[in-house]
């Protein structure tokens, strides 16, 4: 036992390709024999790593998931930020220049539009739950941007830590809800084409939200979301300590 | 080879996320600006220009294909690594905030894409 033990850690990527690999059999399995192929795989697949995530963070009281257990570290690795980029860049193979000139006006717009509308709700549910200075209002509602922008506005404009964990509390919610909520909604918001792709790209913003997302309704609006998803955390970082920080300051 | 292919995509892929750090820093914030985006452009006009004149080749083409084929696995790890204790942790508040977010972001998909169509 120790042994197998030994070798499942030290060979810990090829252990996580063994793992991800029973976790999507099992839920094409589920997928096929249960909803008749009507719930997707991959979207059955996304939400029992949710699952597993979950447990193990209860288990662990770590912050990684699974990947907090030795023999599972290299799901760390396989759901990491370094091959996530390096396959989404890949989806592109294919992808097609002409959809992504012709909805690029779309996109961008929703990506302004998406950055301010997620930080004006974000701001809102602050202010309802009693917080009245700026600087709290600021960093949660960039905590709805996305996780990222949370923390580096909190930072940058000098707001609490309890504030900032909040942000990134939100942001963490937002990007679960993105993977698991898409698929179930997509045929009533038209999510299924390269234009509608890129406006939910601009829209939601948060990378591993819009990645999982859309890889659970079809593989082939990947490279268009991710195209916008990829400057929304940029612009957040932009817009969010400066423009709508002081906009705030103002009404405060 | 199918190492061609998978060192085209690394080329695109660093020279992207290389762009997207500069951009970063020439606007002072700590964050990669459209890395993923610009190497995923790349990559189109990479593999146009292929097809145009020369040809990348069946067997080095795999080595593109292979991983996007492997991104739905690797979404899966992705979310088997969240912090999903966090973000239930995080009391009502934030789980309000990033419900409500969510949910009026998926409104406005339909309506910004039927724009220009109307």
């Amino acid at each position: 036992m120790e042994i197998l033990n030994e070798v499942l850690v030290s060979n810990n990527l090829i252990t996580a390709f063994v793992f991800v690999g029973l976790i999507v059999y099992l839920s094409y399995f589920f997928s096929n024999h249960f909803t008749g192929g009507r719930f997707h795989g991959s979207a059955i697949a996304i939400i029992l790593g949710l699952i597993s995530a979950y447990m193990a963070g209860l288990f662990t009281e770590g912050q990684k998931g699974v990947a907090d257990f030795a023999i599972l570290s290299g799901v760390g690795i396989l759901g990491g930020s370094m091959l996530r980029d390096f396959a989404i860049v890949a989806t592109a193979y294919g992808a097609n220049f002409n959809d992504l000139r012709s909805s690029g006006k779309a996109g961008v717009f929703s990506l302004l539009f998406g950055v301010i509308l997620s930080f004006s709700f974000g701001a809102l549910v602050a202010i309802s739950f009693g917080y009245d200075d700026p600087r709290s209002i600021t960093t949660i509602g960039a905590g709805t941007v996305t996780f990222v922008v949370g923390p580096i506005t909190g930072s940058a404009i000098g707001a609490e830590s309890e504030v900032i964990a909040l942000s990134i509390a939100a942001g963490l919610v937002k990007s679960i809800l993105v993977m698991t909520i898409t698929p179930l909604v997509a045929g009533r918001i038209g999510l299924d084409n390269p234009k509608s792709a890129m406006v939910f790209g601009g829209l939601m913003g948060t990378n591993s939200g819009v990645a999982a997302g859309l890889a659970a309704v079809d593989p082939k609006l990947v490279p268009y979301g991710a195209m916008t998803a990829t400057f929304y955390t940029a612009v957040g970082c932009l817009l969010v300590p400066s423009v709508l920080f002081f906009l705030i300051s103002a009404l405060y | 080879m199918v190492i061609y292919g998978i060192a085209l995509l690394g080329i695109c892929t660093l020279l992207g996320l290389f762009v997207g750090e500069l951009l970063g820093s020439l606007f002072g914030i700590d964050a990669n600006v459209g890395g993923i985006g610009i190497a995923m452009f790349l990559l189109m006009c990479c593999t146009s220009f292929f097809k145009g004149r020369f040809k990348i080749g069946d067997v080095s083409e795999k080595g593109i294909t292979f991983w996007s084929m492997i991104y739905i696995p690797i979404v899966v790890a992705m979310a088997a690594k969240q912090n999903v204790v966090g973000a239930i942790d995080g009391g009502f508040m934030a789980l309000l905030a990033g419900l409500l977010v969510v949910a009026v972001s998926f409104i406005f998909v339909p309506i910004i894409s039927n724009f220009k169509r109307k």
